[in-house]
């Protein structure tokens, strides 16, 4: 008997628009619906977002006013800061623990958690996703490896202290950081997040090939929703990896195994192998999907078609698949064969090419096109302005040469700011501003998303631009007191400067959450699409219903039909039926 | 409204995989579960050739015979699983029901088979601190058993849902899509014992 | 604040820091044409009433040309840098006769051997030194490194050399120092709570210093406290006494 496709019905998500009889905790505690599950994480994301920026200015206030008391800083324990005055082994955790939030519980949350969750089935067509009880889990798990991670802070010995790559045996031995129950947690927290990572992963996966929505062929999917796929792709795949070196590592700390320890035919460089062929991907994760959305809202605000859109496609997918064979780039000192750091680097290089594709591709988007600067675009012009200064500064670290210089200097702190804050987070402020409407039925404020913008703009490079800078100079990373070093003397006044602009940057990020918070019982008021946007959700009220489509959408053409000939409006939504035969004669022009 | 099976369809979505959403989920949750074991047993294999001395022969430490054996045991449970599934397919629901208890059964003796062989080694001082032999040892047998011990609880569950008569032969969904990750499970095992109790 | 490199003082500045600024060039050149691209793009075609975005989906030539010319101008980087690579940090690259110096990177201070008269490294008239490397100018020295505990890293940013100390393993580097001075070496890479004071000092000198500093006789003592900033060990979390 022939097992093919289900219906969007036969999988038991059934369109309705009715009112659920369900209790509050059924529908917004322990939801199912993909929509509150998206905004579960956001909440959450948005949470440890601001623990990884208060951390990041602890950070800050240390390396730029050394053996300064923080003010107000005595109210922190004397095991941390005696008199406010932040202890090494502390500044040490705090670094490891701003990369660790920031990283696997704001960035990867924030846009394979959120977006994922929120607009994979609205924009495919899709009642929900194909296993919506998983998908609860899948954030129910979150949950619990988050406090965990949290609760790090709190025990005896401080919390993990070997930085959020935790590189062996200095996080295998406690003996060496004097941590020990901090670095158990931490790994404990990470293989629960990395279970509910992949729970997601292949939920999405079978969500986007099995419910696509009749007329919706991969070659009509919105960017967004192809950079979610391959990214789910990533993360089943990586995720994985880094659940067994982690567990190595707990092993070697817990139970007294060897897979890391040297004296006994561990090998220290096995960590780092594992480490970074699970790091290197996920660095793509956390970037790809931000590309995506940045290319339905560059392509929206420039009210033109994307340029290139299969190209786009392609080069997402050879970032994907490029990406699974650099990882050694993160090792060039490490110690290993040289020959091997050659043709890391030709892979690196190579890397650098798709990359490219897709910003020559987005400046063709916004050529001659009719440029509205509402707040995602302003957003989303930013991601791609300092993603380009992001790549570019990685050609440095390509070059083994080179790298033998920069490694473990802030120029590298400089490049992965670039692209993590630069490239992922302006992409999601332009993201959370552009589908809340969707998300809550109001608008978030504009003036002060502009407001937010230009501060957050300006702050940013100020803070890290100069770090290229230091960088160059030798200025090494994860160094508690510059100072100590002759060398280094003389460029203090640059940390002190980017630790006031720091401080700025921090103080910005109030103007987004207050209008966030202010707009979801405040702002005005949206309409079904507000930004005039041709995507499946927006033809849904703001907003949707359980269930999503009261009648399931058919798809005529791709996502990105804007200032199209056929139609007097500067849009074209993707379901809009047209009288008459006027789409084949702009199907034979070859799109 | 009936549709007829929800394992086949007329096409109301845009033809996806050829297979109903929940047997395309398992198979890309068990490339998952490739990567992870992959993780395990690569590293294995890279401390193994690098300290070949740390290491002992077959059968010097492990008992080859009664692992050998219990691995007999889980390629039956195997062959059990096949002719449940070809059972609930031909609608024979007791056939259903008589293949997934031994399934079940099967697999439950295999964990419990390992967990005695656990203990004898740990009796005679191989424990997971032993080197990285034991480090090793342990640690990929532990998680596949792991693994195993899973599987196991699933087939409890669709054991139950068959006494409950919830499959028939058009909609037998969750006894295919445990039969994939038990017959992965044991894929998984056939190679563990080749390279870790054999060579 | 610059973007140039600071001096260098050893024969693999030259080929290092010309890739440093043929690279800064060639993606200095980008960033302006993509960056002011993009500005007078977003000036050029921003909004006004009665415009209207040109319906265009692509130019394949375009896109043709653009990804030939990144792919040939990072592949050709790639294979400028492979060069300098091998002749840095290949395994058959480290010159014949090179002087042999020991370096055990240790929580958080280097200690440093050397081969003694008999000229021969591992042997019972190794001299040593703790936190001062003292070698003569123009001169290959090649480093035998190892880590008695965690993974450290051997930087010295005049000599453009850089260099995991990894427990377990011995890692061979190899420079040739080319001006006599005092230089800063600094631990590249987190090694614990004094890993931000785990400073040394290498002093290149003339041939004939380094033969006066080889023949004083009150330096081969093993113990020699030369050592600027020696901390206490750290094991809990409270030591006493902070150290910064």
């Amino acid at each position: 008997m022939a097992t093919t496709a289900t219906t969007l019905d036969g999988i038991g998500a059934h369109p309705h628009v009715d009112a659920h009889h369900d209790s509050f905790v059924r529908r917004y505690i322990f939801s199912t619906d993909h929509k509150i599950i998206g905004i579960q994480f956001l909440l959450m994301s948005l949470f440890f977002l601001m623990i990884g920026g208060i951390l990041a200015m602890f950070i800050r206030w240390q390396v730029g006013f050394p053996g300064k008391p923080i003010p107000g800083g005595g109210v922190l324990p004397e095991t941390m800061a005696p008199g406010g005055i932040v202890l090494p082994e502390f500044y040490n955790s705090i670094v490891t623990m701003h990369g660790t939030f920031m990283v696997f519980f704001a960035i990867m949350p924030l846009l394979v958690g959120v977006f994922g969750n929120y607009l994979i089935p609205v924009k495919i067509g899709a009642p929900d996703m194909a296993f919506p009880r998983i998908n609860m889990a899948s954030f129910w798990m979150a949950v619990p490896a988050g406090f965990i991670m949290l609760a790090g802070f709190f025990v005896e010995g401080g919390h993990a202290a070997a930085g959020w790559t935790s590189y062996a045996p200095l996080s295998a031995n406690p003996e060496l950081t004097g941590v020990s129950t901090g670095q158990v947690l931490w790994s404990v927290s990470l293989i629960i997040l990395g279970l509910s990572s992949i729970l997601g992963s292949f939920n999405y996966i079978t969500t986007i090939v099995n419910m696509r929505a009749p007329g919706m062929n991969w070659f009509r999917l919105p960017l967004s929703i192809w950079s979610l796929f391959i990214t789910a792709i990533l993360v089943l795949l990586a995720m994985p990896v880094l659940s067994g070196a982690i567990i190595m590592l707990l092993f070697d700390q817990t139970i007294g195994t060897h897979f890391f320890r040297p004296d006994t035919g561990g090998q220290p460089l096995l960590w780092q192998h594992l480490f970074w062929f699970f790091g290197h991907p996920e660095v793509y994760i956390l970037i790809l999907p931000g590309m995506g959305m940045a290319s339905d809202i560059i392509a929206n605000g420039a009210r033109k078609p994307i340029f290139g859109y299969t190209s786009m496609v392609i080069a997402i997918m050879g970032i994907g698949f490029l990406g699974w064979g650099v990882w050694g780039h993160h090792m060039f000192m490490s110690g290993m064969n040289p020959t091997l750091g050659t043709g890391f680097m030709i892979s690196t290089m190579l890397i650098a090419v798709p990359s490219a594709i897709k910003v020559f591709n987005w400046m063709g988007t916004i050529w001659r096109g009719n440029i509205q600067f509402h707040v995602p675009m302003l957003h989303s012009m930013a991601f791609v302005s300092m993603f380009v200064i992001g790549g570019l500064s990685g050609l440095f670290m390509a070059s083994t040469p080179v790298d033998i210089f920069i490694h473990d200097t802030y120029f590298i702190v400089a490049h992965l700011h670039y692209v993590l804050f630069g490239g992922s987070l302006f992409a999601i402020f332009g993201a959370i501003t552009y589908w809340y409407p969707k998300m809550f039925g109001r608008l978030m404020n504009p003036f002060w998303g502009k407001v937010h913008f230009i501060l957050t703009m300006i702050t940013f490079n100020l803070v890290f631009f100069p770090m290229h800078s230091l960088g160059s100079q030798g200025h090494m990373r994860r160094i508690y007191d510059p100072t100590q070093y002759e060398f280094l003397r003389d460029l203090q006044w640059v940390n002190e400067m980017i630790s006031m602009a720091a401080f700025v940057l921090f103080a910005s990020q109030f103007i987004f959450a207050a209008n966030f918070i202010l707009s979801w019982t405040k702002g005005e008021r949206a309409g079904p699409n507000p930004w005039n946007d041709n995507g499946l959700e927006w033809s849904l009220p703001s907003p949707p219903p359980h269930g999503n489509f009261a009648v399931t959408p058919t798809v005529y053409r791709g996502p990105y039909e804007y200032s199209s000939p056929l139609v007097t409006e500067d849009f074209l939504p993707q379901d809009l039926k047209l009288e008459g035969n006027r789409e084949s004669a702009a199907h034979a022009a070859g799109h | 409204m009936d549709q007829g099976s929800v394992m086949e369809a007329p096409v109301q979505a845009e033809p996806g995989a050829g297979v109903y959403n929940e047997k395309l989920g398992m198979w890309v949750f068990l490339a998952s579960e490739v990567m992870f074991f992959t993780s395990l047993i690569g590293s294995y294999i890279i401390l193994r050739f690098a300290h070949p001395e740390m290491w002992k022969g077959p059968g010097e430490v492990l008992n080859v015979a009664l692992t050998a054996g219990n691995t007999f045991l889980l390629i039956c449970s195997s062959v059990t699983m096949v002719k449940a599934f070809a059972a609930v397919q031909d609608g024979d629901q007791a056939g259903l029901r008589k293949w997934l208890i031994a399934t079940t059964l099967i697999g439950a003796t295999f964990v419990g088979v390992q967990i005695f062989e656990y203990m004898k080694l740990v009796e005679h001082g191989f424990v997971p601190s032993e080197g990285l032999y034991g480090s090793t040892f342990y640690t990929m047998t532990g998680f596949h058993g792991f693994h195993v011990t899973i599987g196991v609880i699933c087939l409890i569950f669709v054991t139950m849902k068959a006494f409950q008569g919830k499959y028939t032969a058009t909609d037998h969904r969750g006894v295919e899509v445990v039969g994939l990750y038990w017959h992965f499970v044991d894929l998984v095992w056939i190679i563990l014992f080749t390279i870790v109790y054999l060579i | 604040m610059s973007w140039f490199l600071p001096p260098g003082a050893s024969t693999f500045a030259g080929d290092i820091d010309w890739l440093y600024y043929m690279i800064l060039i060639m993606t200095g050149i980008a960033f302006v044409v993509v960056e002011v691209g993009l500005i007078w793009f977003l000036f050029a075609y921003r909004n006004r009433p009665g415009r209207k975005a040109l319906y265009y989906h692509g130019n394949n030539r375009a896109e043709v040309i653009w990804t030939s010319v990144t792919a040939i101008a990072v592949i050709a980087t790639g294979l400028l840098s492979a060069g300098v690579w091998d002749d840095i940090k290949g395994r058959e690259s480290v010159p014949a006769g090179a002087m042999m110096v020991g370096i055990r990177a240790q929580q958080f201070e280097w200690h440093f051997k050397y081969p003694g008269p008999d000229g021969q490294l591992g042997t019972a008239d190794d001299d040593s030194t703790r936190n001062q490397l003292h070698i003569p100018v123009d001169t290959p020295i090649v480093a035998v490194m190892t880590s008695d505990d965690a993974i450290h890293s051997f930087f010295v940013p005049a000599f453009r050399i850089k260099q995991d100390a990894v427990p377990g393993m011995t890692i061979r580097v190899w420079f040739n120092a080319t001006k006599a001075g005092k230089y800063e070496i600094a631990c590249a890479e987190l090694c614990g709570l004094g890993h931000y004071r785990m400073k040394a000092m290498v002093t290149v000198y003339a041939k004939d210093d380094y033969n006066r500093w080889l023949g004083d006789t009150s330096r081969r003592s093993a113990s020699a406290s030369e050592s600027s900033s020696v901390a206490p060990r750290p094991v809990a979390m409270n030591h006493e006494g902070g150290s910064h």
